[in-house]
Parts: structure tokens; sequence; C-alpha cells
């Protein structure tokens, strides 16, 4: 093995940061390998992971759609490739989302996490939060969740994992090799959760 | 990559309170920076109605901005140019799920607490408005919503970040359909940029003292810009675009997404050209797709649009030198 090959889906959204948080995790992990910006789908064949950043889903999801990435990424995950979505990212990986205020949505998902999620459901971005959750269940008792315009889990089926609430709304999940989280870690100094994605991916290969 | 602390850690605008046993912070420069990094790579998109929003929401805007009249409609109805009925505001919040942005005049503090309590999104305190301070900005730290603020050169974008603006859009010239002003004001910020990063590398102190004082803005602001050679914000490219090419020439400049005021709205083809846009702001890196957005629009239904030479009112010099 030549060293993990990690992507970042680059369509819109926070991309550098996650990028950056990954780099900085294998570093510290000791793991080789590289983290690329993905744009197009001819790029995603090849990966050992993929993390779907923050953003706005609907645009990441749209567009993704038309460039046929996103056909792509659910080839890959249904092959085993583990996935990190965050906020957007989690929002994109779900089965149902609806909006706090507008209801049932329509727009393009990956159809894997089977968990319905409520967009926008702490608020607006003044509503927007910073906080300490944790995660025990991944050996992470103690994080800084920081929380815009985020999503939260309202409804989970079988195979999810909750990894971490905040008063009582579901804000972290697992399933298989699926993470999600309505929080935004690459906005953190914390690696914990970014190396945790890395040693998934590690495991797979 | 860009550091999210702002100059001030515990402003009045962040809130401290407890939900449960959990004790929270809102309002933090984190979570004002934080979110303009969420709209990176993207396009908002000006609008003034529902019908609008929801045009710009379907055709993959990243947030939009309510105004009263498009920028290229206040140029032409003359007279004082105020924020965006409230009423107007709410209709719009309710009927898209993307962020909600709306515009007060330049100083107008009250202006601005009216947008916070309606709850948008973000504020822009813009110079398409007119302004009612021409010497003094609002003091953005007292806010937990987060402000935009526009800029044609990097002292006037630092001085709006060190009155806690939490992004910067370059000015270019508003309501024109010409976008030569917006690439000139990335460019001028580029070459600042580019200036005093080569003093900080060059590790002359006293040049860099030099260069805070002729910008006008706190040393350690100017240190921090100059050692990431880039502004500590999300910057977006605004004024005069009209057509994807001009978006994706923006995006090669360095900005981090786009802002389209009339040039959607006012042209006869909004709804594919707003599709345009967004997908050549997207993959402006490929000329392929840039052509095929590009494709996507009529010339001939552009806005006619005006040379920016010979302006009455030339909306991009309000508030630049405070």
């Amino acid at each position: 093995m030549n060293g993990l090959n990690i992507g970042v889906l680059a369509i819109q959204g926070d991309v550098a940061e996650n990028i950056m948080a990954t780099k900085m995790a294998m570093d510290d992990l000791g793991i080789e390998g590289i983290v690329n910006e993905i744009k197009n789908p001819e790029q995603i064949t090849d990966l050992d992971g993929l993390i779907i950043p923050g953003g706005e889903s609907t645009v990441i999801g749209t567009l993704s759609l038309v460039n046929g990435s996103l056909k792509k990424i659910k080839e890959k995950i249904a092959s085993g490739m583990p996935v990190f979505g965050i906020c957007a990212g989690l929002i994109l990986l779900s089965k149902k989302a609806k909006d706090r205020v507008l209801g049932e949505m329509d727009q393009p998902l990956l159809d894997f996490l089977d968990v319905k999620i409520e967009r926008n459901s702490f608020g607006r971005q003044r509503d927007s939060f910073e906080s300490e959750i944790s995660m025990e269940k991944i050996g992470i008792p103690k994080f800084h969740g920081v929380f815009i315009r985020a999503p939260s889990i309202i409804e989970t089926g079988r195979n999810i994992e909750v990894i971490s609430k905040f008063n009582e709304k579901i804000v972290a999940v697992k399933q298989g090799k699926i993470l999600g989280t309505s929080f935004h870690p690459e906005l953190t100094d914390d690696l914990s959760l970014h190396k945790y994605f890395v040693n998934l991916v590690k495991e797979k290969n | 990559m860009i550091p999210l602390s702002g100059d001030i850690a515990d402003t009045k605008g962040t809130i401290k309170e407890r939900i449960g046993s959990y004790s929270i912070k809102r309002g933090t420069s984190t979570l004002k920076r934080g979110f303009a990094h969420m709209l990176k790579n993207g396009v908002v998109m000006d609008v003034t109605t529902v019908e609008q929003a929801q045009i710009a929401e379907d055709a993959g805007a990243v947030s939009v901005m309510v105004l009263d009249k498009l920028p290229s409609d206040v140029r032409k109805a003359g007279g004082v140019a105020r924020t965006a009925s409230v009423r107007v505001i709410e209709e719009i919040m309710d009927a898209v799920t993307i962020p909600i942005m709306a515009k007060c005049r330049i100083g107008h503090v009250y202006e601005a607490m009216v947008l916070q309590e309606t709850n948008v999104d973000m504020i822009d305190e813009s110079e398409v408005l007119t302004p009612v301070d021409e010497f003094r900005h609002i003091w953005k730290w007292d806010f937990t919503t987060p402000f935009i603020n526009g800029a044609r050169s990097l002292g006037e974008a630092l001085r709006r970040i060190e009155e806690g603006a939490a992004m910067i859009r370059t000015k270019g010239e508003p309501g024109t359909g010409n976008v030569a002003e917006a690439v000139t004001h990335i460019k001028n910020v580029n070459n600042e940029l580019r200036k005093i990063k080569s003093i900080y590398d060059s590790g002359d102190e006293q040049d860099l003292v030099s260069a805070a004082r002729e910008l006008k803005v706190s040393y350690s602001l100017v240190e921090e810009t100059a050692s990431l050679g880039r502004l500590p914000v999300v910057n977006f490219a605004a004024g005069g675009i009209s057509t994807p090419a001009d978006a994706a020439y923006l995006m090669k400049l360095g900005c981090d997404g786009i802002f389209v005021g009339s040039g959607i709205f006012k042209a006869e083809d909004a709804k594919e050209r707003a599709q345009a846009i967004v997908l050549a702001t997207t993959f402006w890196e490929d000329p392929d797709k840039v052509k095929e957005a590009q494709k996507m629009i009529d010339e001939r239904q552009s806005m006619l649009g005006l040379d920016t030479k010979n302006l009455e009112l030339r909306m991009q010099e309000r508030g630049s030198t405070a």
C-alpha cells in the first residue's frame, strides 16, 4: 500500500479547513498519504475515503448531481468506502431531510444514513453556538462543538449508532463506515475527530 | 488557512447562556467568520421578491441578499435608498432554506439593529444604500449577527475587519453591469497584499509599522494579514458581474466567491443566467465548463450596462476614506 488517498468534496463550502485538518491528523498519527480537493467524478474512483464538508447542502447536492459526482460517490460508498459528512455533508448522506420552518424538502441526497434530518434545527445564524459536547462511544470524552445553522437528527434507523447529543438532540451518528456530525470539527484546533476518521479509512485498507 | 479568532475576544455581541446543563456562546468570532466560510465558492444573489429568491435558491445560490430595489434601479431612482421592508425579508425567510442577508445604510446602527432582530443571517453595511455617516461605520463587535462590508483597497478592508466585519466583498461599481471596477478592486487588494507580504518576509518590522500607518489600521492586524498573504476573513467579489465569464474571471483572480446584484434579475434570461453563473463559479478552473455555462445565456438578453467612467454617482466612493 502506498499510503491513503483521502478526498474532500470541493464543490462548495469550507474545503480548505478540512484538507488542513485531515493532513494534520495524518501527520500526528504518522500515517502516510495524500489529501486532495475533489471536484470531478474521475477523481473519485481511486479514493480510500471522502469528507463531505460544511456549506449549503442544496448547492453541493445540486452541483454534484449535475456533474455526475453524486452517482460516483454513491457507488464508492456502496462498495464500502468510509465517508465523513459534516453539517451539509451529514444532510447529503441522509435518507430524508426536512427544514425546521419549511417542512419536507425535495433536494438531491445520497440516501445512505438511515436517519431523518431536520435542517436549521437550532435556528438561524444568530442562534448558532459553541458548546462542549461528548463522544464517549468513540473515545472522545470532550469536544468543542461549533454549530453553525446546524441540522440535527430527528429519527434514526436500526443500524444507526448515536455518538453524541446536545440537549437531547442527536448531533453525531455512525453507521458502519459512515460518520456524520452536525457540528464543525474543522473549525477547531482539536484533531481527534479527523484522526478517528483517518483511522476508519486505514482499517478499511 | 484563515484564522477564525478576532482581535477582540469578548465583545458585546458575544452572548453567554445556559441551555439545560450546557453553557453555550453565541456571536463569537469563530461563529461569525465560520458562517462566512460555509459560503465559500458560492454565489450570493440580490433579490427583491419571494419569486426571485426561489429562482435563486433553485439555481444553486448559496444565499440571497434582500433589497428594496436592485442596485441599477437604486441608481435610476435617485433619492434616498434605505434598508428593505421587514415584511418582505420575513416573507423571503419563510420561502427559502438558504441563508438570508440584507443591507443597511453605512453607519446606520438602528437599521442594523432592526435587521438583527428580524433574524437575517448576515448584515451588509452597504454603499449601495445612502450612507448616514461617512466618517464612522457601525461598530460591528456589538452585534451577534455577522456583518459583511465592501472595500476597494486593502486599508479599507482591514479597517472594516477592525470594526468587526466577519466577511469582505470588494466593491466594484454596483448596478452598472460592468465588471471593470470589480476587477480593478480585487487586483488592487491583491497587489497591496503582495506588498505587505514581501515586507513581512523580509523581516523589516519598521517598514511594516509604516505600512500599518499608511493603511490606517492596527499593527497587529497588518502583521496577521501580511503573514497570511491574504485577507484574514472570507473575501467575495461584487459589483457589475453579469455573465458566467465575469464570475469565473473574478474567481481566477483569487476571490472566495461572488455576489451578483442587478446582473441576473435585470437580464431577460434570469433563470438560466442564475444557473449559468453558479456553474461557472463552481467550475471556474475548467474552461470547457465555463464555456458551457456561457452558452446557457444569450448576450442579447444581458442588461445593457453603463460605462463606469462617466457616472454621476460612484457608489464605491461612499465610506471608503473612513
